[in-house]
């Protein structure tokens, strides 16, 4: 009896002990979560993609009808177009300008960690309301960036009115929050070999061509990082053009998620907007493929390290 | 030679000090507005300083549109910021140290589906999760927003993951020969080396939390469950054309991110870059 008991404690605490189970004891809440909060919405969105369903209902079969109608439907298209022109617009000038401060910010002096740090203001707070409430109101029609406009001769300017500029200020809000592309960038501007740029130096090479033939080139593994992470955060753009713009005028700025959200819950045509995030999944499944693709031609892996 | 050397670096320091100004511009603009009477915020001849600083924008905002004040968003943000982080604290110590230090099966295809889910969107999964958290009942109330913070965010996992490569696994092994456990590795050896980490993930989800705007506007319907964000929108609209109040509240609901930003800005900024830079 006692021999038994033994022996069942020693298997238990083999089997507790166990690297197995070691990692599926820590590893248990992203388990959890993974299967709960992602996996089953998944599931679950994929069959309600194929259903007319609305929150109090049952789900209705409909098969491809979602995706057929959504490929009609003139506002889901041109909230993709817009979406498209915001993120190839704004990425890039997000980027670049988040190179340039942090090369500017390299040069190295007593003041380079709080020139930093205020620099990186905008992106600590640029994604809060209240930022997206002043914002609204800083290019209102109102405001003190149109009134200098109108002060410089342009009588009848308005961001918000216009369908032409009613993007202008939510990509300038975006690129504003530059500060953790500036501090990668600033991070992988340390690396680069201070004798690159002595030899270039001595070579003969100026300033611009030593900006293209040795920054560039040493950092493209990171602009890759930078170029991915802004994309995917780009697409999916919500809490600024939900409170600037609300997607107007004349669904200029009605960006995806913000279709998704009007579909799913003012409609409450639940079934369509999921069929909609899986278009848009695809959609950015394939941009963010193709730039991986191309990127071996323009990114360059030091030979060793 | 030196006097070029000082005149060029003076002109560099006027520059970036000049740009760095013009890049707070806005947060400036929304500060000295708070402190405006009505007709001094807006138009083409609102003066830059408030001619005369006035203060009723901050009691006149803090009482609210409803029958809620501020007071009760603050509690709300607060409760559910603190619960959230701590969440992600708890989950993100444990399943990094399982992702990096435990060799169990099936590690690689875990470790994968975290950085699928990292990259994965919020916004598409949006729609089913808000189904199934009306199917437990759990819409208009906190639950939404905090719990599937104590089921891992996969952004701080991959960053503590990397400092925990970062530690010397002869540690491990010390520890390992001395008797110890895998879990008392975990909690005498790598739990307090983690420190810094900690702090940076707690800098980062605490203001991710508490600007959240999608969350709230999707979780919460009632007013007296609003978080500090979520209301000043509602606030703005109810108030219309009476911008010092709403400039008020927003500067207050900026306040404890800058705190925090002011104490950590150190663990802020090397949070953000670990990760994406090997070294």
């Amino acid at each position: 009896m006692d021999k038994e008991q033994m022996t069942f404690s020693q298997k238990f605490r083999k089997f507790i002990y166990n690297e197995n189970t070691v990692g599926y004891v820590f590893a248990a809440p992203f388990i959890l979560g993974f299967c709960l909060l992602t996996l089953i919405p998944m599931g679950l969105s994929l069959y309600y993609s194929f259903c007319n369903y609305k929150i109090a209902g049952v789900p209705e079969w409909v098969g491809l009808a979602n995706f057929k109608n959504l490929l009609n439907d003139g506002t889901f298209r041109n909230s993709i177009l817009v979406t498209l022109q915001y993120v190839a617009i704004g990425v890039p000038l997000k980027l670049v300008f988040a190179l340039l401060i942090a090369m500017l910010l390299t040069k190295p002096t007593k003041l380079q960690g709080l020139y930093r740090a205020v620099y990186y203001i905008p992106s600590l707070i640029g994604g809060s309301v209240a930022v997206a409430l002043v914002w609204k109101q800083l290019f209102g029609s109102r405001g003190p960036i149109v009134s200098m406009i109108k002060a410089m001769g342009s009588n009848n300017f308005n961001f918000f009115g216009s369908t032409t500029w009613a993007f202008v200020p939510l990509v300038l809000c975006n690129a504003w929050q530059f500060g953790s592309s500036m501090l990668i960038f600033a991070s992988g501007l340390k690396q680069i070999p201070k004798d690159y740029y002595e030899a270039a130096e001595i070579d003969g090479a100026n300033v611009i061509k030593r900006f293209f033939h040795i920054t560039l080139p040493s950092l493209s593994p990171i602009i890759l990082f930078n170029l991915l992470m802004q994309l995917i955060s780009g697409f999916m753009t919500f809490t600024q053009a939900q409170i600037i713009t609300q997607g107007g005028p004349n669904y200029a700025t009605n960006y995806v998620s913000l279709f998704i959200f009007t579909e799913g819950f003012s409609y409450q045509h639940m079934g369509y907007a999921c069929a909609a995030s899986w278009i848009i999944l695809l959609i950015m499944a394939a941009v963010t493929g193709i730039i991986f693709k191309t990127s071996k031609a323009w990114v360059f892996y030091a030979a060793d390290e | 030679m030196r006097t070029k050397r000082i005149v060029r670096d003076t002109i560099y320091h006027i520059f970036v000090v000049a740009f760095g100004l013009m890049m707070i511009y806005p947060v400036i603009w929304m500060i000295l507005g708070s402190f405006k009477m009505k007709s001094e915020i807006l138009g083409a001849n609102a003066p830059f300083l408030p001619s005369v600083w006035v203060t009723e924008n901050y009691p006149n905002g803090w009482k609210g549109a409803g029958s809620y004040s501020f007071a009760t968003f603050f509690k709300n943000s607060a409760i559910i910021s603190v619960l959230a982080t701590l969440g992600t604290v708890i989950s993100a110590t444990m399943v990094s140290y399982a992702l990096a230090r435990v060799k169990f099966f099936g590690r690689k295809f875990w470790f994968t589906c975290m950085i699928m889910t990292m990259l994965l969107p919020g916004q598409v999964l949006m729609i089913p999760q808000y189904i199934i958290w009306n199917k437990l009942h759990a819409v208009n109330t906190f639950v939404p927003l905090i719990l599937p913070k104590f089921l891992g965010v996969p952004f701080f996992i991959y960053m503590m993951m990397q400092f925990i490569k970062g530690l010397p696994r002869e540690l491990d092994e010390a520890a390992m020969i001395d008797g110890c456990s895998k879990y008392s590795i975990f909690s005498k050896i790598i739990l307090p080396l983690l420190g810094p980490s900690i702090i940076t993930t707690i800098v980062i989800q605490f203001y991710w939390t508490w600007d959240d705007y999608m969350g709230p506007l999707l979780y919460l319907g009632k007013p007296r469950l609003y978080t500090v964000s979520y209301a000043i929108k509602n606030f703005a609209d109810v108030q219309g054309t009476n911008f010092g109040p709403m400039f008020a509240m927003s500067t207050l609901s900026l306040i404890p991110v800058f705190l925090l930003f002011l104490f950590f800005n150190r663990y802020l900024m090397d949070g953000v870059t670990a990760g994406s830079v090997k070294g």
